[in-house]
């Protein structure tokens, strides 16, 4: 199915099953440790042998010895990968550096063996007895001094390095009001709850890989492609996945290692990431410069609007597209955006939930309340003047919906804005000083081609199967009250399958695109479905209703189950997509509300308050919803407040590699939370009219903390995260 | 992890004879620790020796009006404990900000004592760290040191010591009671216990080969005022950048004792009779010859106005 105009009434908009809060279809088998994980495949993979992967000593050289035979005579050693046995492997093309290093070493933590024991602690014994020779080279580890040599990338998943509108540097100089300040935004781990881990089993030449991973396709093709085997040869399942977050977008080293370890053992072998190593052996939102300048009337209008952002990489890595909101978000004639990219020798970065937008927007949304009292204006007023309901760098592309004004006013009202002090720090609760901020949320809409397929059995149920993941997200929900939605059954009549790369290619999950993306594509297949049923049953009508389980044309009813007495009915298609996210700036939005106290004595700083109000399109299950959002909403005070990963600029990696060293919020950070969705379809999404949240949440949180505990104490911090170290310098004598 | 020989002990006396007689012995009690050290093998103990089942679980009263609290009560007992918390609140304030209450039931009034430092560097066998290796070098001078200690540092080490417990225990002039493997027993005042760096950082203490901790004694309460005021990056679960331990009585004299700030609980009771004058006074006393790194120096300040809010507690 081709969705290539805006889309009309459909059996969606019934909304009996759609747009209701329900409970995950999951959630018991989750509850009572019944669902699945990739680790814990003995139902499936029974008998498999432990691998451990050894992370490189050295950032950046060379192997020039490596000896395995203390660790090969270890206790109940089978089998030890390394590069130099391992065969031939072909980089994957999400992957900027090898999975298997050696002798070449690329980053710190890289994997350079695994061994393959009996048990996990066997395993890990033998891998301290592997002895290997380093010869160290010098690595670039430091981006404020690889900054003059960052050049503009070419373009990429975030479009063009570089776009100019008018006269930026005439209209900035010109302005009457001027705001010219650097941020800066630290490396970031996903520190997901599961650790990326796999287990391998070789039927014959055939692999199946049971794995964490949000992308199947893409995985299944890097699978095939790193091992050189033909794509038919590979099967990837990965059912449920206990978080991503980006992480898991690609393929990384316990999956291929798993692989080989389990060719090399003659048997199933699996494969966990050791928490230590998620840091540097996988991927991390990469630390980001930010240059934002703005010029503006006294009367509070964007002139000339400017933001660069330096970040760094691997060679063949890519930029943080730091600076992509900065292209929509608010109007202004004369405007600047750049990326440049520096090479560095840290593991390499990748995306992290909203990449671009959430390290872009804690700055843009800083200097925007700067840039606010500079101006004399209220946050919510300066924003709100400069809105835009087109394209800013196009204006002939309207956005598809845009209430981001809707979001800030209804969120101002809800959360008691009028009360916040104008001046910082003038408000004191006995040792707390009390402060409130807010900042714009954006995050655009992407949709992505999803195919399923539906069958229908005697019984009347409807089973759907998917390559799409749920990562947390509540995926299998949605998807079953679509397919319910669509079939006119109850939620409970039909049973939802995903993650194996034996169903139809989605999506996938990343980027907020799933939702949307994966609930066209089974609308597309029970469209068919619904076709199929009515050609079954006799109808010819094109008023054909489904409904309570039952198909009705007139005056005639039968039950759904009749059509497949004579057999399974099954349709499979695919939702792809025409050029309306050309026509239409798809975006999501919303507005973010903190207040905070902050400590008068040790600057320590407390979320106290937070809101979310949010407008992303049709709401499919308020419920998840609103748990990615309150998620994502936790996640923005950790990269307000914690999150860094601290860089060793000296032996080039991450040093606080382990959750303790790597602080994410608690339960005692986070204080209540609210969340409010506008009413709205967007027809040119999808027939589901829906967008994604779960991005959205995050973007902006960052800096209305930051905007918050300014407006408590009165120190502008612009270097994330806002530690007390920061705030001290600038605070007012205790007494 | 490497394999271990596992012994259970059937005395005190027992468990420090057979820990020095057994090169490369460990005791384990709660393991909270311990455990974590051997998976990433900076401890790699030939020989383990559980202590748990030794009857050193008890808290009770001494004839001088104390507290003897035994050596495996576990963190969660003793925090409880209706004496500790009426007589000696501090240390239910300091254990209770340590750590989660998983932990704290399993972790003992020993072990706690012997937690080892948090220092990334300690914690990656990658790097040089003269603690875990002697003689590899501090990777920890020159890098990311912003938990790491800022007085009583040495050449060899800036690491520190991580613990809360121990720092309330300081502060009221525990006893620490040990049985050596010859079966004779002493007694090491707390702030002999734990040592500085110097350039042995590999030794934590002053314990002897095989000694085993016994109990840890507590003189007659104080009164006063007690705090434990504990700041870290989060509001629970994590170790402290700095903490205050202190005890003030009604006339403004009082003790004060610092975690978070070197690699030992800091007292310097030279500073406690500046006490009434106030934090200014009493941090330039205790914080004398302090030698941070750019990355740690605000403890210095943070320490300092962490005391003034305990002492502006302590007025209202």
């Amino acid at each position: 199915m081709k969705f290539d105009t805006p889309a009309t009434t459909n059996p969606i908009d019934r909304l009996k099953v759609v747009g209701k809060a329900t409970d995950r279809i999951d959630g018991p088998l989750k509850t009572t440790g019944r669902a699945p994980y990739a680790y814990e495949r003995h139902d499936v993979a029974p008998g498999a042998a432990y691998g451990y992967v050894l992370g490189s000593a050295i950032a950046k050289g060379r192997i020039i010895g490596m000896d395995l035979t203390a660790a090969k005579a270890a206790p109940g050693v089978l089998a030890i990968v390394t590069a130099e046995n391992a065969g031939k492997l072909t980089k994957g093309n999400f992957n900027t550096a090898n999975l298997l290093g050696g002798p070449e070493i690329e980053h710190y933590h890289q994997a350079v063996a695994l061994v393959v024991a009996e048990t996990f602690e066997q395993a890990r014994a033998a891998s301290s007895l592997i002895r290997i020779d380093y010869a160290r080279t010098k690595g670039r580890f430091d981006l404020e001094a690889e900054m003059a040599n960052a050049p503009l990338p070419p373009p990429g998943f975030g479009g063009p390095s570089e776009s100019k509108v008018g006269n930026f540097a005439g209209a900035f100089a010109a302005a009457p009001v001027q705001l010219d300040a650097r941020y800066t935004t630290p490396d970031h781990s996903h520190a997901m709850m599961e650790p990326h881990a796999s287990t391998a089993k070789w039927e014959g030449d055939q692999l199946l890989l049971w794995t964490s991973n949000q992308m199947i396709n893409w995985g299944k093709g890097d699978v095939a492609r790193t091992l050189g085997l033909p794509k038919e040869k590979v099967r990837l399942m990965s059912p449920f996945v206990g978080g991503g977050f980006g992480g898991k977008l690609f393929v990384r080293a316990d999956a291929i290692l798993a692989a080989l370890g389990a060719k090399a053992a003659g048997r199933p072998v699996k494969v966990a990431l050791q928490r230590p190593l998620i840091a540097n052996n996988t991927t991390h939102r990469p630390a980001t410069i930010q240059r934002i300048r703005l010029g503006a009337t006294r009367d509070g209008k964007i002139t000339a609007i400017g933001h660069e952002s330096w970040s760094g990489d691997l060679p063949g890595g890519g930029p943080e597209t730091a600076v992509g909101q900065t292209r929509l978000l608010y109007a202004g004639e004369n405007r600047l955006t750049a990326m440049r990219l520096a090479v560095l020798d840290l593991p390499e970065g990748n995306a992290m939930r909203a990449p671009g937008e959430a390290p872009g927007l804690m700055a843009l949304e800083i200097a925007m309340d700067e840039m606010a009292e500079k101006l004399g204006m209220d946050p919510v007023e300066f924003r709100a003047i400069n809105d835009t309901q087109v394209d800013p760098e196009a204006a002939n592309r309207p956005f598809s919906q845009r209430q981001l004004i809707q979001c800030m006013r209804i969120g101002a009202e809800k959360f008691g804005w009028a009360k916040r002090a104008k001046a910082p720090g003038a408000i004191r609760e006995g040792r707390w000083l009390i402060g409130m901020g807010m900042a714009a949320a954006f995050r655009n809409n992407l949709n992505g081609k999803s195919g399923a397929r539906v069958r229908l059995d005697g019984k009347g149920v409807v089973t759907v199967e998917t390559d799409m993941t749920d990562i947390g997200t509540g995926t299998y929900t949605i998807i079953a009250q679509t397919a319910a939605e669509m079939m006119g059954v109850p939620l409970e009549t039909v049973v939802v399958r995903l993650g194996d790369s034996s169903f139809p290619a989605s999506a996938g999950s990343g980027g907020q695109w799933g939702a949307n993306s994966s609930t066209a594509g089974v609308y597309a297949a029970c469209s068919m479905l619904r076709d199929k049923v009515t050609a079954a049953l006799g109808f010819n009508s094109a008023d054909v209703v489904f409904e309570d389980g039952h198909v009705r044309a007139g005056n005639r009813s039968v039950a759904l189950a009749e059509a497949a007495k004579g057999g399974e009915l099954v349709a499979e298609d695919f939702m792809d997509y025409g050029d309306l996210a050309k026509k239409y700036q798809q975006s999501t939005f919303g507005a973010h509300f903190v207040e905070v106290g902050v400590d008068a004595a040790t600057a320590e700083v407390r979320v106290r308050r937070m809101l979310a109000v949010c407008a992303a399109g049709r709401i499919l299950n308020p419920k998840s919803a609103r748990s990615q959002v309150i998620g994502a909403m936790t996640m923005g005070v950790g990269s307000a407040l914690m999150e860094e990963l601290a860089v060793d600029k000296r032996f080039g990696y991450f040093v606080n590699h382990d959750l303790a060293g790597y602080e994410v919020p608690v339960h005692a950070d986070i204080p209540h939370q609210e969340v409010i969705f506008l009413e709205e379809t967007d027809p040119t999404t999808s027939p589901m009219k829906a967008k994604g949240v779960g991005e959205l949440g995050l973007c902006g949180v960052g800096a209305a903390v930051a905007n918050a505990i300014y407006n408590a104490c009165g120190v502008r911090v612009r270097d994330y995260p806002v530690t007390l170290d920061k705030l001290l310098p600038g605070m007012p004598a205790f007494a | 992890m490497k394999a271990f020989e596992y012994t259970r002990a059937s005395s005190p006396a027992d468990a420090a004879a057979l820990a020095a007689k057994t090169p490369g012995a460990r005791f384990i009690a709660g393991g909270t620790n311990l455990l974590d050290l051997m998976k990433l093998e900076i401890e790699t103990p030939t020989h383990l020796i559980d202590v748990n089942k030794l009857a050193l679980d008890r808290i009770e009263e001494t004839s001088d009006g104390g507290l003897r609290i035994g050596a495996l009560v576990r963190n969660t007992d003793l925090a409880a404990d209706k004496r500790v918390r009426r007589d000696y609140a501090v240390l239910t304030r300091a254990i209770v900000a340590g750590a989660s209450g998983q932990l704290r039931n399993k972790a003992t009034t020993a072990g706690n004592l012997l937690q080892r430092t948090r220092c990334p560097y300690f914690y990656d066998p990658n790097q040089p760290c003269n603690k875990r290796k002697p003689g590899s070098g501090c990777a920890a001078i020159g890098g990311f040191s912003r938990q790491l200690a800022v007085i009583g540092t040495s050449k060899a080490c800036i690491a520190t010591y991580p613990g809360d417990m121990a720092i309330a225990m300081r502060l009221l002039d525990a006893t620490v009671e040990t049985v050596k493997p010859d079966g004779s027993t002493r007694k090491i005042a707390i702030a002999d216990f734990h040592r500085l760096p110097g350039d042995t950082p590999h030794l934590d203490n002053t314990l002897q080969t095989g000694e085993l901790i016994t109990a840890v004694t507590l003189p007659k309460p104080l009164g006063g005022k007690h705090f434990y005021h504990k700041v870290r990056d989060r509001a629970s679960y994590a170790f402290a950048l700095v903490s205050v331990a202190a005890v003030v009585q009604k006339d403004g004299t009082g003790r004060v004792a610092f975690g978070g700030m070197a690699h030992k609980p800091w007292r310097v009771e030279a500073a406690e009779a500046a006490l009434p004058k106030g934090a200014a006074a009493t941090a330039k006393i205790a914080f004398a010859g302090a030698t941070p790194t750019h990355d740690n120096a605000f403890k210095l300040q943070l320490a300092e106005r962490t005391l003034a809010a305990v002492l502006h507690e302590a007025r209202g």
